[in-house]
């Protein structure tokens, strides 16, 4: 009782599970995989006028063992897709992965021999972006979509970690 | 008396370092193989082809206006140059004269994304560097020119914009004055820029004197662009190969004299200065006309409202893009180089006088800038890499293609 | 662009090799014999052709012409503002040619460029392996005969499973 007494209406009760989430969604640390065109539209997203620092992830970390979200912007080639496996592998759980754009979500107009016909063969995806490049409006409401994942996701997923 | 001191070279057991293709310096999709001794690298091998999707494969199934899509996605960061230099050479391949307001637009275009990408390339170089602002700065820029790219093509990026024997559409109303507007603000960002970076120690000291090509080298090396005009070769194809009425304006080469990363930054200021020369002029100059060549010559797709609201158009425009039917070139190949923001960047076509080309070959700047790298990168700090990499301006996907 | 000198000189200097001298749309292109591109090449750049622009090949197989394969050399001259295209034929059997690496660095990654996607091999070059595709490809991609889509290249792959929320809808 001293407690409610001392901290007078200052108190909030909430779930570990809902307070961990509502942290996690707001400070996302993105991977960027920009490999071709929409790597310059994840560059324009960053800079000044679009701003992803007001979604609270404009902490680019360009080790995998530091971010949580994968942005896979831009073609897989053949000769990428075993790099980007490892550094999917590479990220700590829990981990999400936006596939951003035409090409990386299916190939897009490249519909030959060493493009991949969609990262989401090969590694699991969470949102995909539309467009040639999307434009930034485009992935900004991609990553909201991320935020309302993180918000829903539960900590008895993390039990079945194989 | 002094004592002799005998200074050795410690000699220590050479080091492998895999750098990229994910780093960000890099940018995105190089790879470069570093042979350490202590910091300094012995040997660079560099690895390409990270982002190779095969373009000129899929040029020989598309028609020659499909391909104009496919070249946006070359170079990134001035596509609508691209999109000139193929459509150029297409016509050389068709003989068709585009009319000359098709000419100056492309032209203005031309200029427009080159002082884009010069913007960004900077602004890529200074943040390898550590300074973030310059790229904040030019990306401001940056992004009142894709607006610009929106109002006149409908998209930002990946814009499409010349058809064979054209353009996709003309200028809209009102876009001198925002270019203007643009132009205005591009000379302000470039003084900032020059400001925050000519006499500041850190940016001096990491630039002067790395990376240095020789002439010799860059004529061996095939370097062109600005990479060859920082090392003192006068060349530029905008003069010596006037192409799409470039003769008819005034401004200047700009040509650097050590030919280190310092002086490369400093060529892409002075061209921004020289692009927004252009523009200028371009817009004092504009000609009244059609853009597109005469619809008789079966080498143009009508306009889209002619398709959608009367018989003939849409009957015109079947037979234009039905197989064995409209656009086919005579049998031949041509060639033609126009000078990108990177350098010569030509289209080779070869035609057996089909509807699609039988081989569309691309001379990419960035993969002749990109093989010097090694050569330049012996015996300096792994630190110089960055700055070099990004002094050189390599576009993966023209690079690998 | 009058290089009808230069072509006389070359025509008498190697009258073996010269199959074909032709000019159209300004623009010069000499045919030759593949084996003596290093020869014709050394010729010119010592006769001011001091930049090779472009270096790439074209596969003759449904287009037709001497041989299977033809490399495309574009030569540029800085001084005198000059280009000439030549053309070497290669053929099926034996898809070998001198490598010019020796006269220009660039043709380096270009002819290493060409060995990966048609095939052709460039003798006496420093380091002739795949530049483009990665080492185990299979095949040469830019050959006619080479299917757009590939031969399942791009399905190879093993599948990365979602490890914790696998459950999550």
């Amino acid at each position: 009782m001293g407690l409610i007494k001392d901290t007078k209406s200052n108190i909030l009760t909430t779930t570990v599970e809902a307070a961990v989430n509502w942290g996690r969604k707001n400070s996302l640390w993105p991977m960027p995989f920009g490999t071709a065109c929409c790597g310059i539209e994840l560059m324009a997203v960053l800079a000044s006028r679009s701003d992803i620092a007001r979604f609270g992830a404009e902490a680019i970390r360009f080790s995998p063992r530091q971010s949580d979200l994968l942005l896979v912007a831009g073609r897989i080639t053949i000769k990428m897709m075993p790099v980007l496996q490892r550094i999917y592998e590479q990220m700590p759980e829990p981990k999400w992965v936006i596939s951003m754009g035409a090409c990386a979500s299916s190939g897009g107009v490249f519909d030959t021999y060493s493009v991949i016909q969609g990262v989401d063969q090969f590694i699991p995806v969470d949102v995909y972006v539309p467009g040639c490049p999307p434009r930034p409006e485009g992935l900004i409401d991609g990553l909201i979509k991320i935020q309302k994942l993180v918000e829903k996701d539960t900590f008895s997923n993390y039990s079945k970690r194989k | 008396m002094n004592p002799q001191v005998n200074v050795q070279p410690l000699e220590t057991e050479k080091m492998i370092l895999n750098f990229g293709p994910s780093h960000p310096a890099t940018h995105g999709t190089l790879r470069v193989i570093m042979e350490l001794d202590g910091e300094t690298v012995v040997k660079a091998t560099p690895e390409i082809g990270y982002l190779h999707s095969g373009f000129e494969k899929l040029g020989e199934d598309l028609d020659y206006n499909q391909y104009v899509t496919i070249t946006d996605r070359m170079n990134y960061l001035s596509p609508i140059c691209n999109n000139v230099a193929y459509a150029l050479s297409a016509e050389k391949l068709m003989d068709i004269e585009v009319p000359k307001r098709a000419r100056y637009i492309r032209l203005l275009m031309c200029e427009l994304s080159r002082i884009a990408d010069h913007f960004l390339s900077v602004g890529m170089q200074a943040v390898d560097l550590g300074a973030f602002t310059v790229f904040l700065y030019g990306f401001r820029l940056r992004e009142d020119i894709y607006d610009l790219f929106e109002i006149a093509t409908g998209t930002r990026l990946t814009t499409s914009y010349t058809r064979v024997g054209g353009l996709m559409r003309d200028l809209p109303d009102g876009f001198e004055t925002a270019v203007l507007d643009v132009l205005e603000e591009a000379g302000k960002v470039a003084d900032e820029i020059e400001t925050l970076l000519n006499h500041n120690r850190i940016f001096q000291k990491r630039t002067k004197g790395v990376g240095v090509i020789s002439k010799e080298d860059a004529n061996s090396y095939g370097i062109s662009g600005p990479a060859a005009r920082a090392a003192g070769i006068d060349w530029d194809l905008r003069i010596k190969e006037p192409y799409s009425d470039y003769e008819e304006f005034d401004f200047d080469v700009v040509i650097g004299v050590n030919g280190d990363v310092f002086d490369r930054y400093l060529v892409r200021m002075e061209e921004i200065r020289q692009s927004v020369k252009i523009c200028r002029q371009v817009l004092d100059k504009m000609p009244e006309g059609e853009i597109n060549i005469d619809a008789d010559s079966k080498f143009i797709l009508p306009p889209k409202d002619d398709v959608y609201d009367s018989i003939e158009g849409l009957i015109y425009h079947f037979e234009q893009i039905m197989p064995n039917r409209g656009m086919t070139p005579p049998k031949g190949e041509a060639y033609v180089a126009t000078e990108s923001p990177n350098g010569e960047l030509g289209y080779y076509i070869v035609s057996d006088g089909s509807r699609t080309p039988y081989r569309v070959r691309t001379r990419p700047p960035s993969l002749m800038n990109y093989s010097i790298f090694s050569k330049i990168m012996t015996g300096r700090m792994i630190s110089d890499a960055v700055a070099i990499l990004g002094s050189l301006n390599i576009i993966a996907g023209e690079l690998d293609r | 662009m009058d290089l009808s000198d230069l072509t006389t000189r070359l025509q008498e200097k190697f009258p073996d090799t010269v199959l074909e001298v032709s000019e159209e749309n300004d623009e010069v292109t000499l045919q030759l014999k593949g084996s003596s591109i290093l020869e014709i090449l050394s010729f010119l750049k010592a006769d001011g052709f001091n930049f090779l622009a472009d270096l790439t090949a074209v596969d003759n197989l449904t287009l037709g012409g001497n041989e299977r394969f033809t490399v495309v050399y574009h030569l540029l001259s800085h001084e005198r503002v000059e280009r000439i295209v030549v053309k070497a034929y290669v053929s099926e059997e034996k898809p070998l040619l001198p490598s010019v690496e020796s006269l220009w660095k660039t043709a380096d990654w270009q002819e290493r460029e060409v060995y990966d996607l048609f095939g052709i091999e460039f003798e006496s070059h420093p380091n002739l392996i795949r530049i483009m595709n990665p080492d185990e490809f299979n095949g040469y991609p830019l050959r006619k005969d080479f299917p757009r889509q590939g031969r399942g290249e791009r399905k190879d792959f093993p599948i990365v499973e979602r490890m914790t929320r696998g459950d999550r809808e």
